[in-house]
C-alpha cells in the first residue's frame, strides 16, 4: 500500500495539514502536497477508469503528463473537470470526485469492455457503428455519447474571474531547472530583460532529487542561491506556477499563472513577446510495453523517486524496478535509503548499469540483467511481476511479489515549444529520444534564430548545462549584447551505460502479450493496436494516431509518442526518423477557457458604446437595443405599456405632434480641403462638389464591386469643407474606407478627413409641433425661409452652441440638432422641457425604423446585405452619369449588375392586412436546378404601421417595379402562405408635403 | 500573431494593433477596362508561398497605411515602407535580393 | 451655458493605482504638415513648449501638444480657452491646407496614479511599456482591451488615458478590474 513517511519530504509542511475530500471521503494531506502526492499518502491509487474499457487506473507520473489522475474539482461556480491530480496544488477544503466511471469507482459496469476488448480493436467503432446508416444518429450516437468522455463540462457559472497580462522581454527561458536557471542568470547578468517560467511550484527541478551536488554543496542551495540572485535583478521576472503553452509567430509566448488563493483572479494569461526564448523544458520519461503495464501500482521510475523525496510518499513496500536505463537506479537507493524493500532491479540491456549499478549491487540489490517483464499479476493493483528474459518471447523465468513497479524506458526531450514554431527534430539513436535539430530552428521576423534549446537532449547534468550556456550565449549575441561571465555550476560526474531502445518486453512477444501492453493509458491503445493500424494500410504516423486515438486528448504525445511510433517503425520495416512524429500542436498543457477570456466577461464582455444622452434613457423607461457596440433606445416604456404600445404611441406622437429621437450614433465625418468636393465624388456616387454651402444632400456610397455599402446626408459647412453624415453603425468603417482611398489610391488629394462622430450630441426634433418646439427655445430663426428643408444653420439655441439640419427620415417636419457633446443632456432636457406643453415623447429606433418604412427610404442593412446595388433599389436618381468616375461606377458595369432579372425594390401590401414575416421568400412558378422551388422574391422590411393601421413591408422582387398590382406568395414557417400585393414603396404622403413645411 | 513595425510612427505593433488590407501595388483599371481587367483586380489574387508585398493599416495607432514585404511560409518580414508608392522601394528590393536571391521566381 | 456633463461625471477608484476622470480639458485636433514653419510656430506659440517629435507629447503648464501621426496633432488647452485657442490657430493658419477642430468632448480622459501604473496598463494593452521603451512624455496609441485609446505617462506615478467619450465607461471599468487584481511581479 501507497502511505506516508515521517522524515522526508522536502516540499511539504507537516506543520500545516490540510483536509480535502475524495468522491466525499475526507482525508488528510499536507501544505505543499498536489492532489496525487496527497491521495497516494491516504492509500488512493484507484483514481479513475480509462476511455474506452473502463480499466482501473492509477496515478502513473508526477508531472503534467499525467493520463490517468484526472479529476473533478470543486462544486457549482469553481466546478472544473480534467484537472490533473500531479499539477494541482492541494488546497484546504479542496473536494475532488473521479470520472469517467459508472456506478462507482470501484464497481464500474463498463469494465466489461475489457472482457470485450479483443473485439473492440483499433478503429472498431469506425467499422461497428457504419451499418445500417440511420442507427447512427438514433441509437450508436446517443449510446456512445453516454458512455464516452471523461469529466463532465461545468453547468455553473464560473465563479472565478481571470485577466490576461502582456510581457515584453528580450529572453523568456522556458524552465526553472539548472539548465533554465543558469541560462536565465548568465543572459541577465549581461543586461537582458529576463523572464523566466516554471510550470511547478519549486524551482530547481530534478537536480535536488536527482543530484549529489552542485559546485560542490547540495544541489537546493544552489538553485536557492540563483534564486535569489535572480529575483534581485531589476531585469528579471521569475514566475512559478506558470506554464508556457505555445510558442507564436515572432517570439509570441502564451503562458497560464496560477495565482495564489485570493479575491482576485485565479489564473492570469500572460502574453509575452520575446526576442529570444530559450526552452529548458527537460525531459519526459517514457514508459515500457509490458503486458499488464496499466495496472495501478505501475509508475513511472522517476515518479516513484518524487513521491518519495519530494512529499515523503511511499507508492508501496516492495517496488520492482524495470528499466532500460541507469537513471531508474536512482529510484532503487532513494528506496532503498527510506528503508524500503526493492526486491530487484530488471534491466533490459545485457551488461547493465555504469556506476549508480555498482552502488545499487553494493547495498545488495538483486540485478537481472538482461531480463523483462513478461506480465504483471494483479487486479486493481499490483500483486507480483513474472520475469523472462528480454530476449526471447516471454517464458516465465521467476515471480516476485511486490506492490508497486516502477519503470523507465528511458526520456524524451520536451521538444514541443521547440517545435511549435516550425523547429525541426533529429532522432539520436544514440540518446534513443528525438532531440532538437540544430540546423533547422525556429526563427522569428528578422529571419534568424528565436528559439534556443537548453538541454533538451539525454545527456549527462554537466552536458546538459554546457547545452544551457550555449544557448544563453547564442540568445546574447541574437541581442547583440556582450555575454556575462557566469559559468555553470560543476557536477559530479558518473559513469553511465548507455540507453537501449526497448520498445517491447520481451523483444518476441506474442499477440497475447502485445494485446496486454498499454502504449497510452488514458485513450486505452495498446501495442497490438498500433500493429493492427499498420497492418491495414495506415503508414503514416498522422493517420495511425487519429485511427487509434494514440496520443490524443490530453497526452498529446507526452508520454505515448515515441513508443508509439517506434512500434510502427517497427511493423512497417521503416527507420524511426522516416516514420517522423505527430506533429506538436500548442497548448503543451490545456488552458482553462477562463484563462483564454480573460478580463473579457459579463460586463466587459465587450465594449458597450453609451451616447451622452444614454443616463437619462436609462432613468426614464429605456428598453435597448444593441447597434454595433453602441447600445440605442428601441423604445420608451410609460407605466404600464407593453413594447408594442409604446411604439405605436411614439409613432403616433411623432406623426401628430412632436418627439425627440437620440440621433448621437450617427457618424459624422468632417472632409476639408481644396480637393474635398472632388474627393468625394469619387466616394459619393452622385455629385457632391456642386452642393452649396448652407445646404444638405443625401448620398450613397458604394464599394469597388459597386453595391451599396452605406448612405447619409452631406452637409457643405464652407467652400472647402464637408460634414457626412454616415450611419449608426458604420461611422468607422467609413472614416476607415475614407482615409484607405486617400492615402493608398488618391494621395495627391489635398483633403482632410476628421471622425468628429463623438464629439456631439444630436438629437431630431421631428413632427409638425417641432418647430414650435425650437422657437420656445430661443436664438436661432427655424422659419422655413431662414431654415428651409435640405439647408443648415448654425448658431445659438437656448444659449448653447449648436448646428441644426432640416433633414427628415421619418417624413416630418424634423430638424436635427447637433451639440458639443459634454452639453448634450442640457439640450435634452431644454427640449423636453419645451415640448412639454404640445406632448412631446422620446421615441426609439422602432418608431423610427416604422417611420422611415412609411415613407419608403431604405436601411442600410435591412435593404441592402452587400450584393444589392442602387439600382436595385430604385435610387438612381442618387447616380450621377455625368462622374468620370466614383467608387463602384466600373462595377456597376460588369453584366451580371445590370442584368434584367436582379430583384428590386417595391412595396408589400398583404391581402388580409397582417404583418408578412421579416425574410419571408415569394415562390414562383418552376422549380430551379436543384428541384426546389424558384424563389422570386424576399421581405426586407415588415411593420406593423401604427399610422395606416396595418402590415406594410419592402422587399426585393424579381422583375419587381414592372409587376406592380401583382398578388404573390410567401410561405410562413408551418406551411400557410401569406398574399401580399406589390405596391409603391413610399405608404405615406407621397408627395413629401409633411417634410417641407 | 504577427510583429511589424510602422514606417510613420516607428511603433513596433502588435498584430492585433493592425488591420489587414490584403495585398499590396494592385493597380485600379479605369472605366474603360475591360471586364477581365477589372476581375482579376478585384478577385483574383496569386497568394504565393514565399514573398509577399500586402497592405496593413495602422488601425489602434496613428492611423497609416502602409506596405509590408513578408515570407509567407517562415514570416520573416523584410521590411515596411510608405503605402504611397506603386512598387516595393529600392531598399527593399536590396534586402531581397540580399536575403531571397529567387523571390522574383514565384511559384505556381 | 449648462456645466459640461462629462463622460463619466469624474468618476474614481482606487485599487493596485488610484483612477479618476479628469476634469474637462481642451482638446483640439490639427491636421496639416507638421513639417511647416507656421504651423509649428503658431503651435508652439498657442502651447508654450516646444513642437513635439515624433510619438512625443510636448507638455506645458496649462496646454500640450501630442504628436498623433505624421499629419495630426492634438492639442491640450484649458477647457475655458480652448474656443479662443481655436479661433487663434484657425486665423495664422488661414492660407494653409489644415483642419482644426475642436474635440474637448469627443474623448474622455482617465488620469492613473500611483506606482503601479505599468502594470495595470501592462494587463490591458500590447504595447511594450518597458521605461525603456515607453519614457514619460511619450505617446502610446494602442488599445486597451477591446478598443482604441492612448496614453503617456507624465513621470513614473502619474498616466494618462485618452480613449472615445462611448467608450470611456468600457475603458474605466477594465482599469478598475486590473487595478483590483494583484501587481505583475
Amino acid at each position: 500500500m501507497s502511505a506516508r513517511l515521517d522524515a522526508i519530504g522536502h516540499r511539504i509542511d507537516r506543520s500545516k495539514p490540510l483536509y480535502f475530500s475524495f468522491n466525499g471521503k475526507r482525508l488528510k494531506g499536507y501544505e505543499g502536497d498536489t492532489l496525487a502526492s496527497a491521495l497516494l499518502a491516504n492509500d488512493q491509487m484507484l483514481v479513475g477508469r480509462s476511455f474506452k474499457y473502463h480499466r482501473p487506473r492509477g496515478i502513473v507520473t508526477s508531472g503534467p503528463e499525467e493520463p490517468n489522475a484526472l479529476f473533478n474539482l470543486g462544486e457549482g461556480g469553481t466546478f472544473e473537470p480534467n484537472a490533473r491530480a500531479t499539477t494541482v496544488r492541494l488546497s484546504e477544503g479542496l473536494a475532488v470526485r473521479s470520472q469517467n466511471h459508472w456506478p462507482s469507482l470501484e464497481f464500474d459496469v463498463g469494465a466489461i469492455n475489457a472482457r470485450l476488448s479483443r473485439f473492440l480493436p483499433a478503429g472498431f467503432y469506425y467499422k461497428m457503428f457504419i451499418h445500417p446508416r440511420p442507427f447512427w444518429k438514433h441509437i450508436y450516437e446517443p449510446f456512445i455519447r453516454q458512455s464516452a468522455g471523461l469529466g463532465k463540462a461545468p453547468v455553473d457559472r464560473d465563479a472565478d474571474r481571470y485577466e490576461h497580462a502582456y510581457a515584453h522581454t528580450d529572453v523568456l527561458v522556458v524552465g526553472g531547472g539548472i539548465a533554465g536557471l543558469h541560462a536565465a542568470r548568465l543572459a541577465a547578468s549581461a543586461g537582458a530583460d529576463v523572464m523566466l517560467v516554471e510550470q511547478s511550484n519549486d524551482l530547481g527541478g530534478r537536480s535536488i532529487v536527482d543530484l549529489a551536488s552542485l559546485d560542490g554543496n547540495a544541489p537546493g542551495d544552489w538553485v536557492a542561491e540563483t534564486a535569489r540572485a535572480l529575483t534581485s535583478m531589476p531585469n528579471v521576472t521569475v514566475k512559478t506556477a506558470t506554464v508556457a503553452s505555445g510558442i507564436y509567430d515572432h517570439g509570441y509566448v502564451l503562458a497560464e499563472e496560477t495565482l495564489p488563493a485570493s479575491n482576485g483572479p485565479r489564473h492570469r494569461l500572460l502574453r509575452v513577446r520575446t526576442k529570444s526564448a530559450i526552452v529548458a523544458t527537460g525531459a519526459i520519461e517514457r514508459p515500457l510495453s509490458f503486458a499488464g503495464n496499466d495496472l495501478p501500482g505501475v509508475m513511472l521510475a522517476s515518479a516513484v523517486r518524487d513521491y518519495l523525496l519530494d512529499y515523503g510518499v511511499s507508492v508501496g513496500d516492495r517496488t520492482v524496478i524495470v528499466a532500460n536505463n541507469d537513471d531508474a537506479y536512482r529510484t532503487a537507493l532513494a528506496l532503498i535509503d527510506a528503508g524500503l524493500s526493492v526486491p530487484a532491479i530488471i534491466d533490459a540491456r545485457s551488461d547493465g548499469a555504469g556506476s549508480l549499478g555498482d552502488e545499487a549491487r553494493a547495498r545488495g540489490i538483486r540485478i537481472e540483467t538482461g531480463s523483462a517483464i513478461a506480465k504483471v499479476k494483479g487486479t486493481k493493483r499490483v500483486e507480483s511481476v513474472s520475469i523472462c528474459h528480454q530476449a526471447g518471447e516471454g517464458a516465465v523465468i521467476d515471480d516476485i511479489s511486490c506492490d508497486c513497479v516502477a519503470m523507465s524506458g528511458g526520456w524524451s526531450p520536451a521538444v514541443h515549444l521547440w517545435s511549435h514554431c516550425g523547429g525541426k527534430l533529429l532522432w539520436n539513436d544514440g540518446a534513443v529520444a528525438f532531440e532538437p535539430g540544430p540546423s533547422r530552428p525556429p526563427t522569428g521576423a528578422n529571419g534568424t534564430q528565436n528559439v534556443f534549446a537548453a538541454g533538451l537532449s539525454v545527456a549527462s547534468p554537466a552536458d546538459c548545462l554546457t547545452s544551457a550556456h550555449d544557448a544563453a550565449l547564442a540568445a546574447c549575441k541574437a541581442l547583440n549584447i556582450d555575454p556575462s561571465s557566469v559559468s555553470a555550476p560543476s557536477v559530479e560526474a558518473e559513469t553511465t551505460q548507455p540507453t537501449s531502445a526497448v520498445w517491447t518486453m520481451p523483444h518476441g512477444a506474442g499477440p497475447d502479450l502485445r494485446e496486454k501492453m498499454w502504449l497510452d493509458f488514458q485513450n486505452d491503445v495498446k501495442v497490438s493496436d498500433v500493429q493492427l493500424a499498420a497492418q491495414e494500410g495506415f503508414e503514416s504516423v498522422e493517420h495511425v494516431k487519429r485511427y487509434t486515438t494514440l496520443g490524443m486528448a490530453t497526452d498529446q504525445g507526452k508520454l505515448s509518442n515515441i513508443n508509439g511510433l517506434a512500434i510502427l517503425s517497427k511493423e512497417l520495416d521503416k527507420p524511426i526518423p522516416d516514420v517522423g512524429t505527430t506533429t506538436f500542436r500548442p497548448p503543451y498543457q490545456p488552458l482553462t477557457m477562463g484563462s483564454i477570456g480573460g478580463e473579457a466577461r459579463a460586463h466587459l464582455f465587450q465594449p458597450i458604446r453609451h451616447t451622452p444622452l444614454h443616463g437619462w434613457h436609462d432613468e426614464n423607461g429605456v428598453m435597448w437595443e444593441p447597434v454595433g457596440h453602441w447600445r440605442r433606445p428601441y423604445a420608451f416604456l410609460q407605466n404600464a405599456e407593453t413594447v408594442e404600445e409604446a411604439v405605436a404611441r411614439e409613432v403616433r406622437t411623432v406623426r401628430s405632434s412632436v418627439g425627440l429621437l437620440d440621433a448621437s450614433t450617427l457618424g459624422k465625418l468632417i472632409v476639408k480641403g481644396p480637393d474635398a468636393g472632388k474627393f468625394l465624388d469619387l466616394i459619393y456616387t452622385n455629385m457632391m462638389s456642386t452642393l452649396k454651402v448652407g445646404r444638405c444632400r443625401y448620398g450613397l456610397m458604394c464599394s469597388e464591386n459597386g453595391f451599396l455599402m452605406d448612405d447619409g446626408v452631406v452637409a457643405r459647412l464652407a467652400e472647402d469643407t464637408f460634414l457626412c453624415h454616415t450611419t449608426s453603425g458604420g461611422a468607422d468603417r467609413i472614416h476607415a474606407h475614407l482615409e484607405e482611398w486617400l492615402q493608398t489610391e488618391w494621395w495627391d488629394l489635398k483633403a482632410w478627413v476628421l471622425n468628429a462622430t463623438e464629439q456631439y450630441a444630436q438629437i431630431a426634433v421631428v413632427g409638425p409641433k417641432a418647430r414650435k418646439v425650437l422657437e420656445a427655445l430661443g436664438g436661432l430663426d427655424v422659419s422655413r425661409e431662414a431654415l428651409p428643408f435640405m439647408g443648415w444653420v448654425e448658431g445659438s439655441l437656448a444659449g448653447l452652441p449648436v448646428r441644426i439640419f432640416r433633414i427628415s427620415f421619418s417624413g416630418e417636419l424634423s430638424y436635427e440638432i447637433a451639440v458639443p457633446a459634454n452639453l448634450g443632456h442640457a439640450l435634452w432636457s431644454r427640449l423636453m422641457d419645451a415640448g412639454q406643453a404640445h406632448g412631446i415623447s422620446p421615441y426609439g429606433t422602432e418608431a423610427l425604423h416604422i417611420m422611415r418604412a412609411e415613407k419608403g427610404f431604405i436601411m442600410i442593412g435591412d435593404e441592402t446585405d452587400g450584393t444589392v446595388t442602387p439600382q436595385d433599389l430604385g435610387l438612381h436618381w442618387a447616380i450621377s452619369k455625368k462622374k468620370e468616375d466614383f467608387i463602384g461606377k466600373r462595377g456597376q458595369m460588369r453584366s451580371h449588375m445590370m442584368a434584367e432579372d436582379r430583384w428590386r425594390l417595391v412595396g408589400l401590401e398583404t391581402v388580409d392586412g397582417s404583418v408578412l414575416p421579416d425574410g419571408a421568400y415569394a415562390t414562383g412558378a418552376g422549380q430551379t436546378e436543384n428541384g426546389q422551388r424558384k424563389m422570386i422574391g424576399r421581405v426586407t422590411s415588415t411593420y406593423l404601421s401604427p399610422t395606416l393601421e396595418r402590415g406594410i413591408a419592402m422587399g426585393l422582387v424579381e422583375h419587381g417595379p414592372e409587376r406592380m398590382g401583382e398578388i404573390l406568395e410567401f410561405p410562413k414557417i408551418g406551411g400557410e402562405s401569406v398574399r401580399a400585393k406589390i405596391v409603391d414603396p413610399v405608404f405615406y404622403d407621397p408627395e413629401g408635403k409633411r417634410q417641407d413645411v | 500573431m504577427l510583429t511589424l513595425t510602422c514606417p510613420y510612427c516607428g511603433i513596433k505593433s502588435d498584430e492585433t494593433e493592425l488591420s489587414p488590407g490584403g495585398q499590396a501595388h494592385l493597380v485600379r483599371p479605369d472605366v474603360e477596362s475591360d471586364d477581365e481587367a477589372f476581375e482579376s483586380y478585384l478577385f483574383l489574387r496569386p497568394n504565393p508561398k514565399g514573398v509577399h508585398f500586402e497592405r496593413w493599416r495602422h488601425s489602434s495607432g496613428c492611423g497609416k497605411w502602409f506596405h509590408a514585404a513578408r515570407c509567407t511560409m517562415t514570416l520573416e518580414v523584410f521590411g515596411t515602407y510608405s503605402a504611397q508608392t506603386s512598387e516595393p522601394p529600392e531598399h527593399i528590393i536590396a534586402t531581397l535580393d540580399e536575403r531571397r536571391p529567387n523571390w522574383r521566381q514565384v511559384p505556381e | 451655458m449648462s456645466d459640461p456633463q462629462t463622460a463619466l461625471g469624474g468618476q474614481t477608484a482606487s485599487g493596485l493605482v488610484e483612477l479618476s476622470e479628469a476634469t474637462p480639458r481642451g482638446m483640439i485636433s490639427l491636421r496639416g504638415d507638421l513639417n511647416d514653419a507656421t504651423l509649428k510656430s503658431s503651435v508652439e506659440k498657442l502651447t508654450g513648449t516646444e513642437f513635439p517629435g515624433i510619438g512625443q507629447v510636448s507638455a506645458g503648464q496649462q496646454s500640450a501638444a501630442c504628436w498623433m501621426s505624421p499629419d495630426e496633432l492634438m492639442i491640450f488647452v484649458s477647457h475655458q480657452e480652448r474656443y479662443e485657442a481655436l479661433t487663434a490657430l484657425r486665423d495664422t493658419l488661414t492660407n494653409q491646407h489644415v483642419l482644426i477642430e475642436d474635440m474637448s468632448d469627443a474623448r474622455a480622459i482617465i488620469c492613473l496614479k500611483g506606482d503601479l501604473c505599468r502594470d495595470v496598463l501592462g494587463k490591458l494593452t500590447p504595447a511594450d511599456l518597458r521605461a525603456s521603451i515607453l519614457p514619460p512624455g511619450r505617446l502610446r496609441r494602442t488599445r486597451l482591451g477591446q478598443v482604441p485609446a492612448a496614453f503617456w505617462f507624465r513621470d513614473e506615478t502619474k498616466a494618462e488615458v485618452l480613449c472615445f467619450r462611448s467608450v470611456a465607461k468600457y475603458v474605466f471599468d477594465l482599469l478598475e478590474m486590473a487595478s483590483s487584481g494583484p501587481p505583475l511581479r
